[in-house]
């Protein structure tokens, strides 16, 4: 019955994502334990231009966000979407299109952010024709999406593809207004807006990069794959129904929390901040949803590792929607503004929920696109176990760093004068910053074995033909 | 819905519209949002009438804005400054908008206001500070020191985590483009005096890119006289 899949649908495509996706993984990984070591002992910039951190953490951001993360989301959402219709991919043609383009994009990125072109809007760095060109891929992609569900052979649309379509539809407002920019030169262009108006625009787009893109597209991962993988229906239809209009009304007020205390008016902070508190429910609603689909499973989670990846990504999805909106409480707020705490938040959410669920689903992927079972059960195992360490350390590090940052710079002495130069900060945070390096190598060790484990079941696959043979199955059977 | 892609979409579509209407575009037309619609005087009041700076017959700079007179457009040199703190990743590190709080205040001086950035594009307000806010930087340290801790910042700060800038010393600022990027920011709003312009490959002749680094550095927080007694923002 596998076998024929293959004949329905278009897995070509899903097999070069999935690829492509581990491939990223590791590099921005690796990229990003670079970074956090050069804050641990700055002598690794080399007084280099090219590697320095300024240039770096950008090229890390985009290759996590947009190479890792895309090509994830392109890979399930191109799966789920052809499983959950019934039908083939809309147009073949145009999704090959939308590899080599994303692809093309990540290749300009390399290449662009390390040489200094830069917009310096943070996650929309990428110059002005780069930005065209995602533009146009993301479109192909977004309407091959449509137009597949507009042919669907199921009578209702599910959930998880209105997860899908809610990131597509974001991305290409957000993208579009917050680049919008007059070029000066082939890799130099200045934002249309300034100042406030301009960083309310950044915030509004980045903090829905984060909800729209990092949520709500891997939400629709969740939808799709943890009830595969648990083989049980989605715990309450109608709690998907609510998270899902809560979250796509609530998520895009939320970007003025990051602007609390500066020169944005206080009524659009505070605003942001209400919200905030608000999204609570509808991301606890979405956290349990997912996470009680198991009831009457749980002890599958003993011996099934993908099950696991996905299940402690729900865990990390609700620690951080919970720690989101604390930090976005003003008086919180005012502490944790500027520090690494909100790098820390930044990576439970990234590390914890979007890399786990992404981990979990490409396993699940792996399996029925080759056919076979993984190279090693062991190495998921010891992958699981190394994600989950390195993320709690990376974590646990930025939260000591960020709150001692915090108070380190309001504190006084008894004289009533400040009590801490900068510097003194700066000196206190070496500890933290070579543990955060340190937390992230322990992930990075993981990703590196899930690519090893990954094309050592590709080989597998090719070398006993079972992919061949599940291409040869006639389609009729 | 559930079986209309197309209502389903049209839907989405006006959900995902009203957060970011209600937030972003007031900001563009109430006027409290701006400072200097209530105290006019924190912006430069020649800005594009008459040219910030120009070099004489003598070749030398003569400049008709005085520090404190107001929030203007950055001078070419100072602009192909701000243009490497972008391309170096600066606001990564550093952010320039201080906020209301007394220890903010005695750090780094009188909180930033909205009209102090008004000719950002974009703006560099920055969201860390893995170093110190940079907004009103300007004037605290000399130019030399400014170059050697760009040079080799631990030289200077042993506990410094900053990279080092070298190569900044060895390129020299280009005129033209920089003419290019001052009619762009023009376009957009920016009110450069025809002066401005044309002033900009002499202002930026023999010049490196450390110099141009150190003049944006310095210019940061110097422009408005901001008046301790007055409250500019509630």
């Amino acid at each position: 019955m596998q076998a024929s899949l293959e004949h329905k649908y278009d897995f070509e495509i899903v097999r070069w994502f999935t690829i492509m996706s581990v491939v990223y993984l590791v590099a921005g990984a690796a990229i990003g334990v670079y970074i956090a070591s050069e804050l641990a002992w700055p002598f690794l910039n080399f007084d280099n231009p090219y590697i320095s951190f300024g240039r770096l953490r950008p090229l890390h951001t985009n290759t996590v966000i947009f190479a890792f993360g895309g090509c994830t989301l392109m890979a399930t959402a191109f799966y789920s979407v052809q499983r959950t219709c019934g039908v083939r991919l809309w147009s073949e043609k145009m999704a090959r299109f939308t590899f080599w383009g994303w692809n093309a994009v990540i290749l300009l990125a390399v290449l662009t952010l390390p040489l200094g072109f830069t917009q310096s809007k943070e996650y929309a760095e990428l110059e002005w024709p780069i930005d065209i060109l995602i533009a146009v891929v993301w479109l192909s992609f977004t309407f091959n999406f449509i137009m597949t569900i507009a042919t669907r052979k199921t009578s209702h649309i599910y959930v998880s593809n209105w997860f899908f379509l809610g990131m597509m539809i974001m991305i290409v407002y957000l993208h579009v207004v917050n680049s919008l920019a007059i070029p000066v030169g082939l890799f130099k262009s200045y934002s249309i807006f300034s100042g406030v108006q301009d960083a309310m625009i950044q915030w509004w787009w980045g903090h829905n990069a984060v909800g729209f893109y990092l949520t709500a597209g891997f939400l629709g991962i969740m939808y799709y794959f943890v009830p595969k993988q648990a083989e049980r229906p989605i715990y309450s239809y109608r709690l998907s129904v609510i998270h899902f209009w809560s979250l796509m009304f609530g998520y895009v007020w939320l970007g003025a929390h990051h602007l609390q205390y500066t020169a944005l008016p206080d009524w659009t902070g505070s605003l942001g901040a209400a919200i905030s508190i608000a999204m609570i429910i509808p991301s606890w609603g979405g956290a349990v949803n997912g996470m009680m689909t198991l009831s009457g499973a749980w002890d599958r989670l003993r011996t099934d590792y993908v099950l696991r990846f996905l299940i402690i990504a729900l865990a990390f999805y609700a620690m951080s929607t919970f720690e989101g909106p604390v930090m976005a409480l003003k008086t919180v707020n005012a502490l944790s503004h500027y520090t690494d705490w909100t790098i820390g938040h930044v990576h439970s959410g990234a590390l914890g929920w979007v890399a786990g669920i992404s981990i979990g689903a490409i396993y699940h992927l792996m399996i029925r696109l080759y056919h076979t079972e993984m190279f090693s059960e062991r190495l998921i195992s010891f992958h699981f176990w190394t994600a989950t360490i390195g993320t709690v350390i990376y974590i646990v590090a930025m939260w000591v760093s960020g709150i001692m940052q915090g108070l380190m710079w309001r504190a006084y002495d008894e004289y009533g004068t400040l009590a801490y130069t900068f510097v003194e900060s700066v000196d206190a945070m070496h500890p933290y910053y070579a543990m955060r390096a340190i937390g992230g190598m322990i992930f990075l060790l993981g990703a590196v074995v899930m690519l090893f484990n990954v094309l050592m079941t590709v080989r597998k696959s090719v070398v006993s033909g079972s992919l061949a043979k599940a291409r040869a199955v006639p389609a009729a059977a | 819905m559930e079986v209309n892609i197309w209502a389903l979409l049209l839907f989405l579509g006006l959900v995902l519209s009203v957060g970011g209407i209600v937030e972003i575009v007031p900001l563009f037309y109430m006027k409290n949002t701006m400072e200097h619609n209530q105290f006019p005087e924190i912006v430069w009041d020649k800005a594009g009438r008459e040219p910030i700076v120009s070099i004489n017959e003598s070749n030398q700079e003569q400049w008709n804005w005085q520090p404190g007179e107001g929030v203007r457009p950055l001078t070419a040199v100072e602009l192909a400054g701000r243009d490497i703190y972008q391309r170096e990743g600066c606001y990564l590190c550093h952010s320039q908008m201080v906020r209301p709080f007394r220890d903010e205040k005695e750090r780094y001086g009188h909180y930033s206001l909205a009209s102090e950035s008004m000719f950002d594009h974009p703006f560099q307000w920055g969201s860390k500070r893995t170093g110190p806010d940079l907004a009103r930087v300007g004037g605290k340290y000399s130019d030399e020191w400014q170059r050697q801790h760009l040079y080799d910042p631990r030289s200077l700060v042993p506990e410094s985590v900053m990279p080092g800038y070298p190569w900044l010393a060895q390129a020299y600022l280009n005129g033209a483009q920089l003419q290019r990027h001052m009619r762009g920011l023009r376009k957009v709003g920016v009110p450069y005096a025809d002066g401005d312009i044309a002033a900009a490959p002499a202002l930026a002749e023999g010049k490196t890119e450390m110099d141009a680094l150190i003049a944006y550095l310095q210019v940061l927080g110097t422009m408005a006289t901001l008046d301790n007694s007055k409250t500019y923002r509630e």
